[in-house]
């Protein structure tokens, strides 16, 4: 249980940053905001983990989704025609708008249904080494299929990419 | 592991040979005081926080003087050398210069994003210097996952350019940027795993435990370790856009990169920070690669703070060095070494490190005989790779490329002086002859008004 009054501030300023941000990727129009304000709720996400003093899980998330997703969407919106412009109006505004709360009503569902149980070992010492044995001895298929399935995603991609015309020069 | 008897160093508050009393020293009077448990905590963060931004301001003014006279003597010009003795005082002067400059900011430029870059290109150079153990007892914050922190704060830097780029509204800032990233995300790949190697290695992510573990061996990892200290050496030069590799900003190419529109001490930020990154990297160079804070028996002696710098200088002086010395790449050659060369020597170092543990582990066999064969060993794979890749791998040498060229496909309008002089001019004996010396001179044959083809014998 968290009680230190320090952690409890800490929670509480990060969690208000990440949902304002949060919020705000939603609603400035600009695209490019919107990703810079999804950068700063991935990094509120990380200061949970560290809250929670998972601090490999608050690390990997700053590397992958702060360091390499945010740098992917770039990309996409560089690469959408319209994507530099102010978003127009959308006839999907009330679909999602319906969407989202039904997404919203089953989590608050789940919190308050799930059997919260405080555990009765105490933190870990070294979250990367545990994760490490975790990862190798009882996970280790889910693991790989993970690996496997990432080398088939790669492989795809290099496929979709590939250009005809320069392969043709290159084997001339 | 119990700290050797120190010989010099006293427990002394004032003693700044270990500057660890000092924080003890505040720490215990806290406590005597009765203090909220709490301010211990606050006044250690934040004297660890003063010590570092304080090394941060010394270094932003004293690397551009080494920088500006190091290069300048490799390149036999002088360098700065008119305010103060051997020109000491032209970093001062630059900043002074840079503060009172006008802070101009396009009007299409979008405000707060223009404003944000700098800053958030500064933060993760200081932030890393935070994690990093300056002394036996000196980090700031010492975490477990030392190693990942820094790779996660570099990676931050790509997003902190593209903000740049894209809030100065200006399609050559765009341009700049985009190289920027393109180069930092290939890059990214063999630096992070050259460091794997060296975290299979020493069994730990955590920065203080692989000094420690340098110690206990008593070797540096760079002997055993030599492919991925030159994989990490230039991609991390790379990343920090130095001139090998200053593509974004290739000053004699193109207009000047991602900051082209930002004047004053925004730009002066954007300046100190590519120094600070460097410093930051020298830094973790010394750490994970020299032993940081250890050599030897010299750390009785000296603190460790001080060795701690000198290795990061010893670095630094290499990425002067390079700068200095190498001309620069092109885009596609520098994207093509990263992803067809850096990458898989990683790779293959990686598999050679993870063999070599397990050996070690399985084996248990004593360090004073592992590591000399693995160090002769892992030289000669080293070297053995280099040279294999370069054969067998790379392009054949020619001093004469004669395969096809980017500029024989693009319809470029010929210059105005290259164009056959019209009839009716009747341009003077000496005015045609200009364009078939030029063409000449750049080694081409001159057909339709464009250059086809390289120089030829």
């Amino acid at each position: 249980m968290i009680t230190d009054t320090g952690i409890v501030i800490a929670f509480y300023v990060i969690g208000a940053s990440t949902v304002v941000s949060a919020l705000m990727v939603a609603a400035v129009r600009n695209l490019i905001h919107a990703v810079l304000f999804l950068v700063i709720t991935f990094t509120g996400v990380a200061g949970i983990y560290i809250v929670l003093s998972a601090d490999f899980v608050a690390m990997a998330q700053v590397l992958i989704y702060a360091g390499a997703i945010s740098v992917l969407l770039v990309f996409a919106v560089m690469l959408t025609p319209t994507g530099d412009r102010r978003n127009a109006e959308t006839s999907f505004q009330a679909p999602a708008l319906v969407l989202a709360g039904l997404l919203l009503a089953v989590v608050v569902f789940v919190i308050y249904d799930t059997d919260w149980r405080i555990a009765s070992r105490g933190q870990f010492t070294t979250t990367a080494s545990s994760l490490g044995r975790a990862f190798f001895s009882p996970y280790v298929v889910p693991f790989e299929v993970a690996s496997v399935l990432l080398v088939a995603a790669m492989v795809g991609a290099i496929i979709l990419t590939q250009d005809e015309d320069e392969e043709a020069g290159h084997a001339a | 592991m119990t700290p050797r008897p120190l010989t010099l160093i006293t427990d002394n508050w004032y003693d700044i040979r270990d500057l660890s009393n000092l924080s003890g020293k505040i720490e215990e009077l806290i406590r005597d005081a009765n203090g909220p448990h709490w301010a211990v905590w606050v006044v250690s963060a934040l004297l660890g926080a003063i010590g570092i931004v304080a090394f941060i301001g010394g270094v932003a003014i004293i690397n551009i003087w080494i920088e500006r006279r190091v290069v300048g003597r490799m390149q036999s010009r002088l360098g700065p050398n008119r305010l103060g003795p051997f020109g000491l005082l032209q970093p001062l002067a630059d900043a002074i210069k840079l503060m009172q400059k006008e802070v101009l900011q396009p009007k299409a430029a979008d405000g707060l994003v223009f404003s944000i870059a700098p800053i958030a290109f500064t933060v993760p150079g200081i932030v890393i210097m935070a994690v990093l153990p300056w002394g036996r007892n000196m980090s700031l914050a010492r975490l477990d996952v030392g190693i990942l922190f820094i790779l996660a704060m570099s990676s931050l830097g790509a997003l902190a350019v593209f903000t740049g780029g894209y809030g100065s509204n200006n399609k050559y800032a765009l341009f700049g940027a985009m190289r920027v990233i393109a180069m930092l995300v290939t890059y990214e790949i063999p630096s992070v795993l050259a460091l794997l190697g060296l975290v299979l290695f020493s069994g730990t992510m955590d920065l203080a435990d692989m000094v420690l573990f340098q110690e206990k061996f008593w070797i540096p990892l760079v002997l055993v370790q030599p492919l991925p200290f030159l994989i990490y050496f230039i991609s991390s030069s790379a990343e920090l856009n130095r001139t090998p590799a200053d593509l974004a900003e290739a000053e004699s190419e193109i207009a000047g990169g991602y900051h082209v529109e930002y004047s004053g001490m925004k730009f002066g930020l954007f300046y100190a920070a590519e120094l600070i990154n460097a410093v930051a990297i020298s830094a973790i160079i010394a750490t994970v690669f020299l032993g940081g804070w250890w050599f030897y028996k010299l750390d009785e002696l000296v603190p460790g703070w001080m060795i701690f710098i000198g290795k990061i200088y010893a670095v630094y002086f290499l990425f002067v060095w390079t700068r200095g010395t190498l001309p620069r790449f092109r885009i596609d050659q520098l994207l093509a070494f990263a992803w067809k060369w850096m990458t898989p020597m990683a790779f293959a170092n990686i598999i050679v490190v993870a063999a070599e543990v397990l050996i070690w582990d399985e084996t248990g066999a004593s360090a004073g005989l592992v590591l000399p064969l693995y160090i002769a060993f892992n030289m000669l794979f080293a070297g053995v790779l280099i040279v294999a890749w370069v054969r067998f791998m790379g392009p054949r040498f020619s001093r004469f490329p004669d395969r096809l060229r980017y500029f024989d496909r693009i319809d470029v309008p010929s210059l105005p002086a290259m164009r056959a002089p019209a009839p009716a001019a009747a341009a003077p004996k000496s005015g045609s002859g200009a364009p078939a010396r030029s063409a000449s001179e750049g080694g081409g044959d001159l057909r339709g008004g464009r250059l086809v083809g390289g120089p030829r014998p």
